[in-house]
């Protein structure tokens, strides 16, 4: 069992959890994830570890809640165990001295962003963070982020918070002060719509991008090949081979419609499980 | 009298078992063979002519004892018979489910040179469900030696190993990827093939050996051999990995919504009890149509599986003839039995898909056979023009599986072949890498429970060697 040893809920849909797994805690590395399961029936959920601590022995996770799992996880405290949790899974990101490097994060993946902006500033490059939420109340650990790296900028999609615009808006905005020449590399991390958006962006000015691809997996060990994604035409595992990708080469079409396959059925294991919205004429009363 | 002559006597035929219907079974997770009664099990034991050669243990790869036991049933000391089964095999109720008895013990029996022969797997099979009942008897165990082996996999092999090294005193660890130790045994072979109930209580009598289970331990991620070694204070390894990384056919629109690897679809369904959702959390789905790709066990646990999920039909797709079928006779009878279709010589060029990237269909390919290539089998060869349009929305790719690459990458020294499978010498499973053993399907490529056992058995002696000097 791996207890939870504290908990935070960042914004309201949003929680850090610190969990005690000292196997993990003692390799990972900034851009590998972790596979938890909450108990005997629940399902395998991946999530990046967003940081850790190798003297006590413990992850951090960030995870936003969208569906059964994330919202049954939601439900646990601090005191509380998860039956599994298995890692350090995919490869670490690429961190070397590269001059200047942009990591650029959107709502949820501020959290994996972090630890990578981290190790590559203490690799010695200047980075450049750009954070960019829906709204105001969705922004979290700006304070982090800061200290992560060497300027930050940040953004609200409503303009809620310090100015409006995308993170595209913004990165768009860095390149024109900066010239294209004097950015080595961005990483993109979030929904991924933003993902694709940022790799348009750097596309057309030859600035080379990583992306961390959230593609449904079960194993995450290589297995099973649920998580297989096309980069620059070639089949990947983004468990094993990923997650990180060079942005140009990813189909992202591919990749949403693949992200798509279980909508009905996550659909329904919601609706069971918020025991509300079942409108069928069974009887169940909304139970089922 | 000689026992050529005696077998002309015996009952022709070995007693039926028993199955469950099989419209009704092929609806269901349940297992399919329901197992032989006490009485049954002791007629079939009195088919046996107790061979003074013993050529019924030529043919398994452990060396089961196999006439001691089986007059121990006709007996009816099944007790004895359990113990007896055991000295060789650590996993009766497994091996008499799932081993190809056809080609090993059984295709030696005297019997079966007339008739048919002694159902050698399902009397190993009734002593071990037997002795399930019963309450499983713990083997002794010899007094520590103080030495520490770690077994990298819980397959089979694995599990064979760790059970013969704890017998010897050694303190034995698994570490397990998977979050259930078991190895194909829990995520590839099914429910109604192989109870998973059954996987775990042999699990469990290895746990009352002393045997430690880390399960979410992912060698070559959270510490390589090296550390292991180093680090932990293990004074051996074996490795017993298996062949888990799916091939696919690398044809066009295979990453279609619908195409899965038989592993993902398998893992899916038993390992996470997909076919329970959304009681349990993990969704499978399945259309209406299946197509299955390739043509041996495991293709036919994804077909039969596809049909216990639902689909209207579910159709092997395979590109030599029936004869040529690599899957358990068995296997593909029941198959058949419950409704899978065969297309046979056929092969798919693409997938077809529709604007939301669902399979919609599966372009094919006729064959017809030539000459004998090199394996002994006549050579598939397309027809020209024969293109045709498979109507399916679900594709399941069971061509294949090879080793997983995570352990050779990480582990400095370990040898593998063109094919990354382990090099390891087959009398005793040493690798290039002192202290470190390997067999099962990482080293041999996909092959069966048995072998695995076997390997994981010399590997096991060899060992415990090394760790006496
Ligand atoms: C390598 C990796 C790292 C990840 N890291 C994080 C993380 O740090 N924090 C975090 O909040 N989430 C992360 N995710 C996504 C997270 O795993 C999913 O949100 C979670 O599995 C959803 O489970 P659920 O049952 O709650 O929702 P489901 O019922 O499975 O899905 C509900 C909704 O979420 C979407 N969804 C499902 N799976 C994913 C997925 N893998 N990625 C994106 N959207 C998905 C579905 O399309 C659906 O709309 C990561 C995914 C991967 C593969
Ligand atoms: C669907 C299917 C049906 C089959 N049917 C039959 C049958 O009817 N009869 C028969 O005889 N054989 C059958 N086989 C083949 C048989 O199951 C295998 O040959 C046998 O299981 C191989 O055993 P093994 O010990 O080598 O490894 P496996 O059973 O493959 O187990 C390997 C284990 O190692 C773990 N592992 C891998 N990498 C790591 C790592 N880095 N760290 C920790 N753990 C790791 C895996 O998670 C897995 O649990 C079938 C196979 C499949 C897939
Ligand atoms: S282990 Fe397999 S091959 Fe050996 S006797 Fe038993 S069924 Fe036959
Ligand atoms: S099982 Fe067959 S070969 Fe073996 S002893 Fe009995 S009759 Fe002879
Ligand atoms: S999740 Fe199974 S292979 Fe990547």
């Amino acid at each position: 069992m791996y207890k939870i040893l504290s908990k935070i809920t960042l914004v309201p849909t949003l929680h850090e959890f610190v969990i005690e797994a000292p196997r993990v805690a003692k390799r990972c590395k900034a851009g590998q994830f972790i596979i938890l399961r909450i108990h005997e029936e629940g399902e395998r959920i991946p999530l990046t570890i967003a940081d850790f601590d190798r003297e006590k022995g413990t992850i951090t996770i960030v995870f936003q809640e969208v569906g059964k799992s994330t919202k049954q996880l939601a439900t646990l405290n601090a005191g509380d165990s998860m039956l599994d949790f298995v890692g350090p899974l995919g490869e670490a990101s690429h961190i070397d001295n590269y001059g200047t490097v942009v990591c650029v994060a959107g709502g949820v993946g501020i959290a994996p962003v972090f630890p990578i902006a981290r190790a590559l500033k203490e690799a010695g490059n200047e980075v450049i963070g750009i954070m960019g939420c829906r709204c105001k109340d969705l922004i979290f650990w700006e304070d982090r982020m800061k200290d992560a790296c060497t300027e930050l900028r940040v953004t609200t999609d409503d303009g809620s918070y310090v100015c409006k615009g995308f993170v595209t808006d913004k990165l768009l905005d860095l390149i024109n002060e900066r010239g294209k020449e004097n950015i080595a590399e961005v990483i993109a991390i979030g929904p991924v719509p933003m993902m694709r958006a940022v790799a348009n962006l750097t596309r057309e000015y030859g600035i080379k991008t990583i992306v961390s691809l959230n593609s449904t997996m079960v194993d995450g060990t290589g297995m099973c090949g649920c998580c297989r994604v096309t980069v620059g035409g070639e089949v990947k595992f983004a468990c094993v081979d990923g997650p990180e990708f060079d942005a140009h080469a990813v189909d992202f079409e591919e990749m949403m419609r693949r992200g798509r396959i279980y909508k009905e059925e996550e659909q329904k294991s919601l609706e069971k499980y918020t025991n509300k919205s079942c409108t069928c004429s069974c009887g169940c009363g909304g139970a089922k | 009298m000689t026992e050529e002559k005696k077998s002309k006597k015996v009952v022709p035929t070995k007693y039926p078992m028993p199955h469950q219907d099989a419209a009704v079974r092929a609806r269901n997770f349940e297992e399919v063979a329901l197992g032989l009664d006490e009485e049954t099990a002791v007629l079939e034991a009195q088919r046996c002519l107790q061979c003074k050669k013993e050529p019924c243990r030529k043919g398994c790869p452990v060396e089961v004892l196999i006439p001691d036991f089986i007059k121990l049933v006709a007996e009816r000391d099944f007790a004895g018979a359990i113990k007896k089964l055991k000295e060789k095999n650590a996993l009766p109720a497994v091996c008499g489910r799932v081993c190809p008895q056809e080609n090993q013990c059984e295709s030696y029996c005297t019997v079966g040179k007339k008739n048919e022969p002694v159902a050698i797997g399902r009397l190993e099979r009734f002593c071990a469900d037997w002795e399930r009942t019963q309450g499983i008897e713990v083997p002794e165990i010899a007094p520590s030696t103080g030495k520490k082996v770690a077994i990298i996999g819980s397959g089979p092999g694995g599990l064979t190993c760790a059970a013969d090294l704890a017998k010897l005193g050694h303190k034995v660890t698994i570490f397990e990827a998977l979050h259930v130790a078991g190895g194909v045994l829990m995520y590839g072979i099914p429910q109604f093939r192989l109870p998973k109930e059954i996987v775990q209580a042999e699990i469990e009598t290895l746990r009352k050996m002393g045997v430690e289970i880390e399960v979410n331990a992912v060698v070559g991620k959270f510490a390589t051999i090296d550390e292991l070694m180093k680090e932990e204070g293990f004074d051996a390894v074996y490795i017993g990995t298996g062949a888990g990384l799916p091939y696919f056919m690398e044809i066009p629109g295979e990453n279609a919504c619908g195409v899965y690897s038989a592993n993902e679809f398998l893992t899916r369904t038993n390992l996470m009890k997909g076919y329970k959702f959304p009681e349990y959390d993990t969704p499978i789905k399945v259309g209406s149509k299946v197509a299955v790709l390739g043509g041996g066990n495991v293709a036919m646990d994804a077909a039969r599986t596809a049909l216990r999920l639902g689909a209207s039909e579910s159709w092997i797709v395979y590109r030599r003839s029936k004869e040529e079928l690599p899957a358990r006779h068995e296997e593909a009878e029941h198959a058949e039995e419950e409704g899978v279709k065969f297309a046979f010589l056929t092969s798919p060029v693409r997938v077809i898909s529709n604007d939301e990237g669902w399979v919609t269909g599966m372009e094919c390919v006729k064959y017809e056979l030539g000459e004998p290539d090199a394996s002994g089998r006549r050579r598939p060869i397309a027809i020209k023009g024969s293109e045709f349009i498979m109507d399916v929305d679900t594709v399941v790719v069971a061509i294949g599986q090879g080793p997983n690459p995570l352990v050779p990458k990480t582990t400095e020294g370990l040898e593998t072949n063109k094919r990354g499978n382990i090099v390891a010498d087959p009398a005793t499973g040493a690798t290039s890498k002192p202290g470190v053993y390997a067999g099962g399907d990482v080293v041999t490529g996909a092959a069966t429970v048995i072998l695995a056992m076997g390997a994981g058995r010399v590997a096991a002696k060899s060992m415990h060697e090394y760790l006496s000097k």
